[in-house]
């Protein structure tokens, strides 16, 4: 399997640069989410890939292929729209088979195909059916089936699951990350929700103004976050501005022993789960002013000298305490990072 | 009277009084004698075959269908590449274009219909039966223009790059995607226009009125020279074909869409 | 197939072909007609090329701005009474099921694609003595003797009224079929009856359509030629009869042409007006 590598690529509409100097490479085999708010880039990105757009400058390769001049239709790249993109005036399987029957192949392997992928993606003997008649999540599979059924040499996704509702998009998740298991394929999916992008990929590619932030396995991004963009968006950080103080950093609230700030300040990131609510001692004293009980686990919101705090814990291990307490916030010094 | 009996009332009365010629025309084309009665006073058919087997009426027939037929043509030949460019290029300027092939058949017909008989008349070719079909074929481009317009705005350019993301390239994707989709627009403008063209009257007039006698002109003239009900038959004729034209563009195509509503329920 | 911008010669030509064509079969008529208009009328029938402001002096004259007045006023009353009618009728038409919808849409675009000369001559049957709705009275014993009701000016403004309906519904619809109906029933919740709904949310929210409605109906009954021939004396005839009858049987064609020429102008500054004011604003989400 070939890499796909970015070298440099920028896209310019007029004086906007909506993709700015992006290098990276993406392994062959593996699953890669570009991830970030919209209009951060991840689309055109994903666009210039397939040779939708052309790059203002840059190269995009595929192992030893320059592939930057080379016209969408000759790339050899599947790709699944956000609007899926389905032809209207064709069946489902001739709309999987579509690829094949333009490549002059004959009607009975193009139908066999067709089949075989109807199987793949679990719609079998649906073949016949009119496109318009499915449901969401059928002309989902049906649009995966379609991007395959060539057998391309990378998968290109757009957010692909954000028309279907929650039950139905968390089970699609599992189910692409399966098939693409299964199928080695190198994938990249373009999505704005981080939970989607932490479940599915090998890689996550956070972006924001057109640049790459941070790309990593989801673990790392999620505990050592490059900068405080990437903390606040892959899951939900505290985000607290520091200052050096003699046995640690002073923070609104208190302070916090056993860290340090290269430069005298800097900015904090804890997740909520780090920060353990007390009535005893503790780093940060504050008064709960809101307490939101999500079933599993229960989010407690601290004023702490005018900053607003998250903790979060499973309900049995936390205190129960009423908005107007006043309470204190321990800090799992391990665990909280320091970021520029 | 309830709100809802009112509104009620209102629709069968306008339906009524739209209808209301339609259906004195039906029944005067049934009268036996060649008078102008309503009701009529004996029934015959004989009107009806007429129009075919009275050489007058024949050949007008048969000059309205080979008109209606080519310059419907014609007008979908010159509306097609208008529509087709404007949707696949940049250039504001072509909007210019847009307007050219609109604007005879904005204006009053009048304005046409003078404009064409200067302009054959100095061209040289007044009368001749060419002129119509191009006259018409020009007026009527607005219709076929629509629709295509509609037609081409209908095309969710996602599935065009996903064709080609899928290997199809420009005639491919013009082949298998783009014509299949368009091929109900095309349909429907060229049964537009064709429609329109069978009913008109004053530029058939003005170009070729002394040398071909279209069915609206013969109809016109027997007005002046003699009152025969095939008039009133040719009159419900028009009425059934127009409706039978536009009821097969609602059944096959999406009407309603095409008259500028959003959605498509059927 | 991206949408860019034309780069070779050869990207150009599905328009210039037709802009070609157009520019020879539109613009050259019109330039010539445009040019006939300055033409000095010659007796017989002719005309010679020449450069005189005749013609359009003629607009000056009594029996002109007679013409012209009547023909303002005609098209008006028409637009404002096709207008009125087709208001409270497409609003009901737009919230039908589609397939009965879709059925009146049939039946009027019939009426809309037939010639004037059909309708002129369905009316002035309707309208007759031996054939019209007077037999119905008649029949009814209201009347004794059936009497034809044209010509005159009331047979003139129905046909042209029936003429104009099923337009000014077509280009009602597209405005009416995508009003949000939240508006309405915002309304009612709030305590207004239907007819009340109607009038003061329904109408107030399409003015500028409305409007616009108004002035392309105008323009399209200024466009009657056979109409007000055939329902009406001369005292009903308007532009555009005048035109053809100065073309055809006066033989004036410099005059009809300046006619034709004020028309057209007129008529594009209307449309334009029309383009411009018909832009609505949209509920507020």
């Amino acid at each position: 399997m070939t890499d796909l590598t970015l070298q440099n690529v920028t896209k310019s509409f007029g004086h906007v640069k909506a993709v700015d100097g992006v290098d990276l490479t993406v392994p062959g085999g593996t699953f890669v989410c570009l991830l970030g708010p919209s209009g951060c880039g991840k689309t055109t990105l994903l666009r210039m890939i397939a040779g939708l757009e052309d790059p203002t400058e840059g190269r995009i390769r595929l192992g030893e292929e320059d592939l930057t001049a080379v016209p969408a239709h000759r790339r050899g790249f599947g790709m699944v729209f956000q609007s899926l993109a389905l032809f209207p005036h064709l069946t489902v399987a001739e709309n999987i088979g579509y690829p094949l029957r333009i490549r002059g192949r004959p009607k009975a392997e193009v139908r066999r195909r067709a089949e075989d992928l109807l199987d793949l993606v679990q719609l079998s003997g649906y073949g016949d059916r009119s496109v318009a008649r499915l449901s969401g999540g059928q002309r989902q599979r049906v649009a995966i089936a379609r991007a395959l059924a060539f057998e391309p040499r990378l998968f290109l996704l757009d957010e692909p699951l954000s028309a279907l509702d929650a039950k139905l998009r968390e089970a699609m998740q599992v189910e692409l990350r399966q098939l693409q298991r299964r199928l080695g394929i190198t994938t990249i999916v373009v999505t704005h929700d981080q939970r989607e992008a932490m479940t599915m990929a090998d890689m996550v590619v956070v972006m924001s103004g057109g640049r790459i932030r941070q790309a990593d396995v989801p673990s790392r991004v999620y505990r050592h976050p490059a900068d405080a963009f990437v903390a606040d968006f892959i899951g939900s950080s505290n985000l607290v501005e520091a200052v050096a103080a003699p046995g640690g950093l002073k923070v609104p609230g208190g302070t916090i022993p056993g860290l340090s700030c290269p430069g005298g300040r800097c900015t904090l990131s804890i997740r909520p789960e780090d920060l353990t609510l007390t009535l005893g001692e503790a780093h940060i004293r504050g008064t709960v002013t809101f307490v939101r009980d999500l079933g599993a686990t229960v989010e407690t919101f601290v004023d702490a000298e005018g900053v607003t705090l998250v903790s979060a814990a499973q309900p049995s291990d936390r205190p129960a305490v009423e908005p107007g307490a006043a309470v204190g916030l321990t800090v799992d010094v391990a665990k909280a990072v320091v970021l520029p | 009277m309830s709100a809802r009996l009112a509104g009620r009332l209102f629709m069968g009365a306008v339906g009524v009084l739209l209808a209301a010629p339609v259906v004195v025309l039906a029944g005067v084309s049934l009268n036996a004698k060649k008078t102008l009665v309503f009701p009529p006073e004996g029934l015959s058919l004989s009107w009806y075959t007429d129009i075919v087997t009275d050489d007058g009426w024949r050949s007008a027939l048969v000059a309205s269908l080979t008109v209606a037929t080519l310059s419907a043509a014609i007008a979908v030949l010159v509306a097609l590449p208008i529509a087709w460019f404007l949707w696949r290029r940049i250039f504001p300027l072509a909007e210019i274009v847009r307007g050219l092939g609109l604007a005879p058949f904005i204006l009053p017909p009048v304005i046409t219909a003078l404009g064409f008989l200067s302009f054959w008349a100095t061209a040289g070719f007044y009368g001749q039966g060419f002129t119509v079909l191009v006259s018409h074929g020009i007026f009527l481009v607005a219709l076929p223009l629509v629709t295509l317009s509609m037609g081409f705005g209908s095309i969710d350019r996602e599935i065009v790059e996903a064709g080609a993301t899928m290997g199809a390239d420009d005639r491919t994707l013009l082949r298998t995607v783009i014509l299949p989709l368009m091929t109900p627009y095309v349909v429907s403008g060229y049964a537009f226009a064709f429609v329109l063209s069978l009913n008109e009257y004053i530029i058939a007039y003005m170009t070729v009125g002394f040398t071909v006698e279209t069915l609206p002109i013969k109809v016109f003239n027997s007005l002046r020279y003699g009152y025969t009900p095939t008039m009133a038959a040719v009159a419900v004729v028009f009425v059934g074909l127009a409706a039978l034209v536009f009821g097969l563009i609602a059944r096959f195509g999406d009407l309603r869409r095409l008259l500028g509503a959003l959605d498509h329920r059927t | 197939m991206r949408r860019e911008a034309p780069r070779s010669a050869a990207d150009f030509l599905p328009i210039a072909l037709p802009a070609a064509v157009l520019g020879v079969f539109f613009l050259i008529p019109f330039g010539i007609m445009l040019a006939v208009s300055f033409f000095k009328r010659v007796q017989g029938g002719f005309y010679e090329p020449d450069f005189v402001l005749d013609n359009y002096a003629r607009f000056l004259s009594a029996f002109f701005g007679g013409v012209l007045g009547f023909s303002v006023l005609l098209a008006g009353l028409v637009s404002l009474v096709a207008v009125a009618i087709a208001l409270p009728f497409t609003h009901r038409l737009a919230r039908m099921r589609p397939r009965a919808q879709v059925a009146w849409l049939v039946g009027l675009l019939s009426v809309l694609s037939l010639s004037e000369v059909i309708i002129g001559f369905a009316w002035s049957t309707l309208l007759s003595k031996t054939a019209g709705v007077t037999n119905l009275l008649v029949f009814a014993g209201i009347i004794e003797e059936s009497f034809s009701l044209s010509p005159s000016f009331g047979a003139v403004l129905t046909a042209m009224v029936y003429q104009a309906f099923p337009y000014s519904v077509l280009v009602l619809y597209p405005a009416l079929v995508r009003l949000d109906p939240s508006l309405d029933e915002a309304a009612r919740t709030l305590g207004a009856s239907p007819l009340r709904a109607f009038f003061t949310v329904v109408l107030p929210a399409l003015r500028r359509t409305i409007v616009a409605t108004l002035i392309l109906v105008f323009v399209f009954a200024l466009g009657s030629y056979l109409i007000p021939q055939m329902l009406g004396r001369p005292q009903h005839w308007t532009i555009s009869v005048l035109v053809t009858d100065q073309a055809i049987y006066q033989s004036n064609m410099p005059f009809a042409a300046a006619m034709a020429v004020f028309l057209m102008l007129a008529c594009l500054a209307l449309i334009a007006l029309a383009g411009l004011v018909g832009r609505e604003r949209e509920a507020i989400r």
